[in-house]
């Protein structure tokens, strides 16, 4: 058995996609026409797969900003937040992002991976116990096995079969972190936080909550799903990306708890990587300033998820359980998947293609994000390119 | 507290419908090379021991697990 052995299905089902003549993962952008078009693999498309949910990565006032970074602060801080690579802007964004979620306390990272990763492997390790949703995010999987605490899971969105778990561990969840996500990324579903946070309140534990796809998109002030659910108080954590809503890269964690400033002190993924550039914070800045002053973006967001949504429904697709700006479609078998994410390259629209374990299921996934910089003539296209596939006779859709 | 022959013959009948024609289940059945039990499926056993016994069985003892015997002992020792 050889070292690279354990690689050898990746090497077969991209043996079996070259066979196709079809290559979704890595597909190449050539060029970047606005937050919504670009040419990708030689196709001019719409870009519906891209989580640039308020599309604010050609703002003028974010690209400014960026431009001023760089041209005063250089191109990268080259060092850690610990080390020489905490400027006034880090301590600016920290501060901005603590005053808008109404917190004491925040953290920057340098990636969403990071925050999530890195809160998931510090705040329990061993002894303590993690109890997370089974669908969530390969980053918070990823964290929670680093840091050595006992990993339950509970069935997706299921508070009843929390409050089990919870039950079960008896005076051990005092221990206890509790790990959901306001809306997973993969089908777009909304976690019930209503019925997670009374079953803490009832059974005790600690809550973060990953709001990565749910920034800028719910609540009156768009902080999220906790926000929109009532339940802040009984959030402990949050944490959250910038490479999303607005539209760069880096990630955040807020809390109330004061014991954040310590921790933060001993989260890895926090202390040995270099800060985010200069130009990264820039934008970040503007566009959390820009996400609140301009509410009419939530609005189109969601106008336009109810757009697409409809209209894939209407053609008999398998949507996602509920209304959302990430619509994903459910296609049992693989091939008809990889055949179709193709057939809408072809016909102007990029989708991303989920294949399992990726999904969450053994089915796989076409699944669209929507931006508020789409046009309604945009999503009607990105329907016509669903309406022209070639579907089986009896159902286009399982 | 179940017993490792508790948890053997719940595990058998969870996982009849895995065994292929001619083939006994027994203790030194590997779950994913012999089984063919997918990772999906490997959590979804897991999720109805768990209901079964009311426990939750923590997500750290599955690098531990290759054959029925293992899965039996682990979810023994989780109890002890």
């Amino acid at each position: 058995m050889s070292l690279f052995d354990k690689f050898l299905p990746i090497v077969k089902i991209r043996s079996e996609l070259q066979e196709l003549g079809v290559m979704p993962f890595g597909a190449v952008t050539e060029k970047i026409l606005s937050a919504t078009e670009a040419i990708v693999n030689g196709h001019k498309v719409i870009l519906a797969g891209t989580n640039n949910y308020l599309g604010l990565t050609f703002d003028p006032e974010c690209i400014a900003a960026a431009k001023r970074a760089v041209e005063e602060q250089g191109t990268g801080t080259t060092g850690s937040r610990m080390a020489n690579g905490t400027f006034t802007e880090h301590v600016k964004l920290e501060q901005e992002l603590a005053a808008y979620f109404d917190r004491k306390h925040s953290i920057v990272f340098s990636t969403g991976y990071a925050a999530t990763m890195g809160m998931g492997s510090t705040l329990a390790g061993p002894g303590d116990v993690i109890v997370l949703d089974a669908d969530s995010h390969a980053s918070i999987y990823d964290g929670v096995r680093l840091g050595g605490a006992d990993i339950i899971r509970f069935r997706h969105n299921d508070a009843a079969d929390l409050a089990k778990r919870l039950r079960r561990l008896g005076e051990r969840v005092e221990n206890t972190l509790i790990i959901v996500e306001g809306i997973y990324s993969m089908l777009g579903d909304q976690a019930p936080l209503a019925d997670i946070a009374a079953v803490k309140r009832k059974y005790g534990g600690t809550l973060l909550v990953d709001e990565a796809h749910s920034l800028g998109m719910l609540g009156e002030h768009g902080r999220g799903v906790a926000e929109a659910a009532g339940v802040e108080d009984d959030v402990d954590f949050v944490v959250g990306t910038f490479s999303k809503s607005l539209g760069a890269t880096g990630g955040y964690c807020v809390s109330n708890h004061p014991e954040l400033e310590a921790i933060r002190f001993a989260i890895r993924a926090y202390i040995f990587t270099a800060s985010p550039s200069p130009s990264v914070i820039a934008s970040t800045r503007v566009a959390l300033r820009l996400m609140q002053e301009r509410p009419q973006l939530r609005t189109r967001l969601w106008e336009n998820a109810h757009r697409l949504y409809d209209g894939l429904q209407q053609l008999g697709f398998a949507v996602s359980p509920e209304v959302s700006p990430v619509v994903a479609v459910t296609i049992r078998e693989r091939d008809q998947a990889v055949s179709w994410w193709n057939e809408l390259m072809q016909r102007g629209a990029y989708v991303n293609l989920v294949m399992p374990p990726a999904s969450p299921t053994t089915d796989s996934l076409l699944r669209c994000s929507v931006s508020a910089a789409h046009s309604h003539e945009q999503i009607d296209r990105i329907i016509d390119a669903f309406a022209s596939l070639q579907r089986p006779a009896a159902a286009g859709s399982q | 507290m179940p017993d490792y022959n508790e948890f053997l013959t719940r595990i058998f009948e969870i996982l009849k419908p895995f065994a292929k024609q001619g083939i006994i289940l027994n203790e030194d059945s590997e779950l994913v090379t012999e089984l063919g039990l997918t990772s999906l499926q490997v959590m979804e056993l897991i999720e109805q021991i768990e209901d079964h016994f009311d426990m939750s069985i923590p997500l750290n003892i599955l690098p531990d697990i290759r054959t029925i015997h293992d899965l039996a002992l682990q979810l023994e020792k989780l109890t002890d």
